[in-house]
């Protein structure tokens, strides 16, 4: 992510062998155990099942994965795999969505707009910083249920869609903007919403793609919300079709198809932030207005 | 392209007054400078007009209405800020044809006045790039291009030469009075810089504390300052004012010295102010200031000589010609001229 000829503590000689060595070294200790998962999905169960995993791709990946998408996921989960993908895509990008659109409109309210008790509201937001989701797991269960939410993709997002920390995120941001760009506009003839539109959202637009994708991940990583908020397998979420996959004994679990599920549940993630790298450095990294 | 007029124009911040009362008629086509020290209130007062601060009590018109309750976009204004306040993901063209492109003016129309915007500024090379990539001085001509295109009533500008450097001020005055001249619009504008102020203005509005303290033009402000204050503020180096006791028709000094003077109180105390160059070295036998010399600037073509009047320790600024020989510690005789001094009252600084 940062380009070592550009930085100013650029390292000579030996002592860039040694940077480069350590980094290598701590690339294959953090990718070691992904590589192993992939190794895993190429071989069969009964090469799995018998020590030591061989290091290197087996024979069987093209059988566990056409197996995986062509019905055998569907045979242990009672879902297929496409509809878990689908699913796991829709809460995530929902989550990620949701959590922008929403912290953007009281980051905005907050900052550019004189209400009373506007200090208050900010407060309200920022202490809910302090309460994880388990801690309002049971509340927010009841009002799902109340709601009828249960097994439906409303009632997977919504409750994990508003964020205390992209609100201070973006509230943080905008207050850097200077008084006098508003003022401009003010001049200009711009409305509130023709600032946020045409001035506003355009320079917000590399902290909206870091907040995408740390929420894209998080949505798609969840565990325990999907657990409780979905009884029907339909509804299943990839990471929780994982879980189901695995039997307490060892030789019941078709590991090979784990590991290729576990392969398809990593991608996605992967894939949103080598797209969106650029502009996700950008975004956590700029100073410059 | 308007008449501004202020009426007792009034604002309170938390019940505490900061602008007391401001009335002025400015003239369309006028360019008018505020001019005072930081936080005599002439931003705010500037702002009031562009309809960026409330009004607390008078009004204010643009034109024939009364845009007291107006917003910014509805006062037909234009403003130039001292930070140029560029939209940084636009473009030059863009930011110049935004304001344009909200009132919904036909693309054509937008795309004949930028380009004449940026003919007038020399900004055509420019308009495709962004802010970040144009110097101090182009972006300052995007920001009065921005104004320039909306054709508005009344320009306002907010210290908008304070962020360049010397060499390019200088340039840039020149431009906004060029400007000015072509273009014929009312102008109110706001600086701390008193050659700005002199150079630019058809009339100054000085205002120290949130008063206009005089309301003339620069000529006037110069030669008959109405209150101590401007005196002081208007000229450089500054005028110098002496306390003084009249005495049967002259001036006692500091240090006892007797100047007669014409137009002088009957008696008792009065603040006597006579400009650096308005003090002319006379013979030893005329009565008059004898100061002893501190030190000596020259400048090339003239030279200012600091010290104090002899028996006192009161400071005196003296304008010498280029060719002076004067230095550290030596003894000049001067007297003010004829005609030339200001006299204001000791208790409100007026002009007597």
């Amino acid at each position: 992510m940062v380009d070592g000829t550009q930085s100013p503590l650029v390292a000579k000689g030996a002592a860039r062998t040694m940077a480069h060595f350590w980094m290598i070294l701590g690339v294959i200790i953090v990718a070691f155990p992904v590589y192993y998962v992939f190794i895993a999905s190429t071989h069969s169960v009964q090469t799995i099942l018998r020590p030591p995993l061989p290091l290197l791709p087996g024979s069987e990946m093209w059988d566990n994965y056409s197996g995986a998408f062509s019905g055998e996921i569907n045979r242990i989960g009672g879902v297929s795999l496409w509809r878990l993908l689908g699913n796991t895509t829709l809460i995530a990008v929902g989550i990620a969505v949701g959590k922008i659109v929403i912290s953007m409109a009281s980051a905005y309210a907050i900052v550019f707009f004189k209400f009373p008790f506007r200090m208050a509201c900010f407060w309200l937001i920022f202490i809910t910083l302090m309460l994880p989701v388990e801690v309002r797991i049971q509340p927010t269960y009841k009002v799902m249920v109340d709601l009828g939410l249960i097994d439906t993709y409303a009632g997977l997002i919504l409750p994990l869609i508003a964020s205390a920390t992209a609100t201070l995120l973006f509230r943080q941001f905008f207050m850097t903007i200077p008084d006098e760009l508003l003022e401009a506009a003010r001049v200009d003839g711009a409305g509130p919403w023709r600032f946020f539109k045409d001035i506003l959202w355009p320079l917000s637009l590399t902290n909206v793609a870091a907040i995408f994708v740390i929420q894209f991940i998080y949505g798609w990583t969840q565990y325990l919300w999907p657990l409780l908020v979905t009884n029907s397998n339909e509804m299943n979420t990839i990471v929780i079709a994982l879980r189901k996959m695995i039997s307490f004994a060892d030789a019941d679990t078709p590991w090979n198809l784990v590991m290729v599920t576990s392969v398809l549940a990593i991608l996605p993630p992967i894939l949103v932030v080598v797209l969106m790298q650029r502009w996700f450095v950008k975004g956590l990294v700029e100073t410059e207005k | 392209m308007a008449h501004i007029q202020l009426n007792d124009l009034r604002k309170s911040y938390a019940g505490q007054e900061v602008i007391h009362g401001i009335t002025m008629n400015i003239a369309n086509g006028e360019f008018v400078v505020i001019v005072g020290p930081s936080g005599c209130g002439k931003s705010t007062l500037l702002r009031m007009v562009a309809g960026l601060e409330g009004i607390t009590g008078g009004t204010i018109s643009i034109g024939d209405r009364v845009v007291n309750d107006l917003e910014p976009r509805q006062r037909d204004i234009a403003m130039v800020f001292q930070n140029y306040a560029l939209y940084p993901h636009m473009s030059v063209r863009e930011n110049m044809a935004y304001g344009l492109k909200i009132a919904k003016m036909p693309v054509a129309e937008i795309d004949a006045r930028v380009a004449k915007a940026a003919a007038m500024l020399e900004l055509e090379p420019y308009l495709d790039r962004k802010p970040r990539a144009l110097s101090g001085g182009q972006r300052q001509r995007v920001a009065m291009g921005r104004a320039l295109v909306r054709e508005p009533a009344a320009f306002l500008l907010d210290e908008p030469l304070s962020n360049l450097d010397a060499k390019l001020r200088v340039q840039m005055r020149l431009q906004i009075k060029d400007l000015h001249q072509t273009t014929g619009q009312t102008m109110l504008y706001v600086t701390h810089d008193q050659v700005e102020a002199m150079t630019l203005a058809d009339r100054l509005i000085v205002m120290n504390k949130g008063v206009a303290e005089q309301i003339a033009t620069p000529h006037e402000v110069y030669m008959t300052p109405a209150s101590e204050f401007v005196a002081g503020f208007i000229g450089s180096p500054a005028m110098n004012i002496f306390t003084v006791t009249v005495e049967g028709g002259a001036a006692l000094l500091p240090g006892g010295h007797r100047v007669p003077l014409a137009g002088l109180p009957a008696g008792g105390s009065v603040r006597l102010g006579v400009r650096p160059e308005d003090l002319e070295p006379v013979a030893d036998e005329v009565p008059g200031i004898p100061v002893v010399l501190r030190s000596v600037e020259w400048l090339g073509a003239d030279a200012f000589g600091y010290g104090t009047i002899e028996g006192s320790d009161v400071q005196v600024t003296l304008r010498l010609p280029g060719a002076t020989a004067a230095a550290r510690g030596q003894r000049l005789r001067v007297a003010p001229m004829a005609g030339r001094v200001h006299l204001f009252a000791p208790d409100t600084g007026k002009r007597l």
